[in-house]
């Protein structure tokens, strides 16, 4: 946690930075990040769809080319210019910080509505124990007596669900108080406890389905390629897109936490075992969805491609059913649900700390104080808006959108403007290269530069013509206009306002010793803004 | 299961995993540094 530090007699108190107990931590961290709901209900399907076996072929193209090289991306600003996005956006250039407020209010829609997943997820953890929703009445279940769930052309209700609403006020508790505790306390113990308790959990799970009856043709559908599925420019682009938003990239998570890291830390060999963690773990999910899968078919008599599905539906619809019909169901139920409980958790308190930090280095604020006023206001949001019978509807609009709209255009932006806005590939190079084992050159340049923007160009062109031309989902044109489009626009427009908002005086961009030190030990030529705070007498650390 | 999808499912977890064990490996060779952390008292 945050202390404030004396400044030497001046006016102002510098709130310390604060750091990871070590590297391990940080790793932990990162994969806990990465490894969310996306890894277990998203990646199994989207292989599937896109040729199985086959699949591996543009995945692990999507890791090594994109995915990969843009997390050494994100690792090499957060570390060389030591804040949240917003501030080393900033100090990458004055005119980028609207980078890093786009990439803060892209985690506050995603947070609003993760913790909504995270109390469903926890409910159905503890509905495992007894197969509370009951043999084969797992569809209505959800939808019905769980989330009572309205009509989409009732637009946004009030009506709120006590069996949603505690259960989010629990997760947000829960989150609360592992975001107050901070950096080392909070969220590094939260990830050293969670994150061995997922894995174990999680292997678990997928034993026991490898061993269901007909786990195998499951598998077998899984694996089995289909190399004409390779022909298909969109298999290549949701490949390229599953890895972007696996491994939470784009989107100032691990701008974040990378800055909390200490000044020799090995980068890139921290990053490739991020990422290469991160595949493991959606393999893993793969073998243990499509084994439920396969059994779920032979069990309902049916082929394993008609049982196939993903996001929500797999979760809370297909894995209830499996769960009902397999022997020691309630085991594999609570193992499943359980460890979405965890991989959300993890992955819901990196989101948070990309806005908390940012308040922190834009306000000076300590971390209590900046937890508070951030996590509070957004928990109430989440409440209103998805402890309701409409939740469902909103949660599948925001999801779609900011993902699409949201991460995907701040990615595309985001390696233009580094790469042939400010020419910043090389000094973050020479940066990564600086401490880290693993070296960067004109490889890794060409990468960022021009497979990176290549790749998220495509997906967003095929995305913006996808939703414009029918409505998402069928959903009334109310819902998407605000929920959608207009969120989507709102966080653009908002990010262009709070980037033009001065930086005070007790702001980390004016006043930050810490920096100021690392630049000196560094060799680099010392920080503007933070001159202008030293002649100001604004607590300098000497 | 078939001998395409036994192979595949070798094939992956091979590259992915290994690729985890091999990044672990190579890092944990190189320590990190503890250069900014105080150095221990000297006993007298």
């Amino acid at each position: 946690m945050s202390s404030p530090t004396g400044t030497g007699g001046t006016a102002h108190k510098v709130v310390k930075r604060e750091a990871f107990g070590s590297r391990n931590v940080f790793i932990l961290s990162a994969i806990g990040s990465a490894v969310g709901l996306g890894n277990i209900w998203r990646f199994p399907y989207v292989a599937y769809e896109g040729g199985g076996g086959a699949f591996l072929v543009p995945y692990l193209c999507a890791l090594l080319t994109a995915g990969i090289p843009l997390l050494f991306l994100d690792y090499s600003i957060g570390h060389r210019f030591r804040g949240s996005a917003p501030l080393a956006f900033r100090r990458l250039n004055r005119k980028t910080e609207v980078l890093g407020w786009w990439q803060v209010l892209i985690c506050v829609v995603i947070a609003v509505y993760y913790a909504a997943i995270i109390a469903w997820s926890t409910m159905y953890t503890a509905f495992s124990a007894t197969l509370a929703w009951g043999k084969g009445n797992e569809g209505s279940f959800f939808e019905g007596e769980f989330l009572q769930l309205s009509k989409p052309t009732d637009g946004v209700t009030f009506d709120y669900v006590p069996g949603v609403l505690w259960p989010m006020l629990g997760v947000w508790a829960v989150i609360l108080v592992i975001m107050v505790l901070g950096v080392k306390k909070g969220i590094g113990m939260a990830n050293n406890i969670f994150m061995p308790l997922l894995t174990v959990m999680f292997l678990i799970m997928v034993i026991q389905a490898v061993m269901l009856p007909g786990a195998m043709d499951g598998l077998n559908a899984f694996f089995t390629p289909n190399w004409e599925a390779l022909k298909d420019p969109a298999v290549w682009a949701s490949a390229y897109g599953h890895i972007f938003f696996s491994l939470s990239v784009a989107f100032g998570i691990m701008v974040t936490y990378s800055s909390y890291l200490k000044r020799k830390t090995d980068l890139t060999g921290s990053g490739l075992v991020v990422g290469f963690a991160n595949s493991s773990f959606e393999i893993l999910a793969g073998i243990g969805v499509f084994a439920a899968l396969g059994f779920m078919a032979q069990s309902s008599g049916q082929g394993v491609e008609d049982v196939v599905s993903g996001g929500i539906g797999l979760a809370f619809v297909a894995f209830p059913t499996i769960a009902s019909n397999a022997a020691g169901g309630s085991i594999i139920g609570m193992l499943f649900f359980g460890s979405l409980v965890f991989a959300g958790v993890t992955s819901l308190i990196s989101i948070l700390e990309v806005i908390v930090a940012a308040v922190q280095d834009k306000l000076g604020w300590a971390r209590v104080k900046a937890t508070l006023v951030v996590t509070i206001p957004i928990a109430i949001v989440s409440i209103v808006l998805f402890a309701s019978t409409s939740g469902l509807f909103v949660l599948d609009i925001t999801d779609a959108f900011i993902n699409q709209f949201g991460i995907m255009a701040v990615a595309f932006v985001t390696v233009l403007v580094v790469a042939y806005g400010v020419r910043a590939l090389p000094k973050l190079a020479a940066h990564l290269n600086g401490r880290s084992t693993f070296k960067v050159g004109l490889i890794w340049r060409l990468l960022v530069g021009i497979v990176g923007p290549l790749a998220l160009g495509y997906m967003l062109v095929s995305e913006i013509i996808a939703k414009t031309s029918e409505p998402y989902e069928g959903y009334p044109g109310g819902m998407l206009a605000v929920f959608g489009w207009g969120m989507v626009a709102a966080v653009i427009v908002l990010s262009v306002v709070l980037s033009m908002i001065p930086w005070g005086p007790n702001s980390k961009a004016k006043n930050d010793p810490e920096y100021r030190e690392f630049l000196a030990a560094e060799g680099h030529e010392p920080d503007r803004e933070q001159i202008a705070g030293s002649a100001d007498g604004e607590g300098v650390r000497s | 299961m078939t001998g395409t999808a036994i192979t595949f499912m070798i094939i992956s977890m091979v590259l992915v995993w290994g690729g985890l064990a091999v990044s672990t490996w190579s890092l944990f060779r190189h320590p990190e540094d503890i250069d900014d952390e105080p150095l221990p008292p000297v006993e007298l």
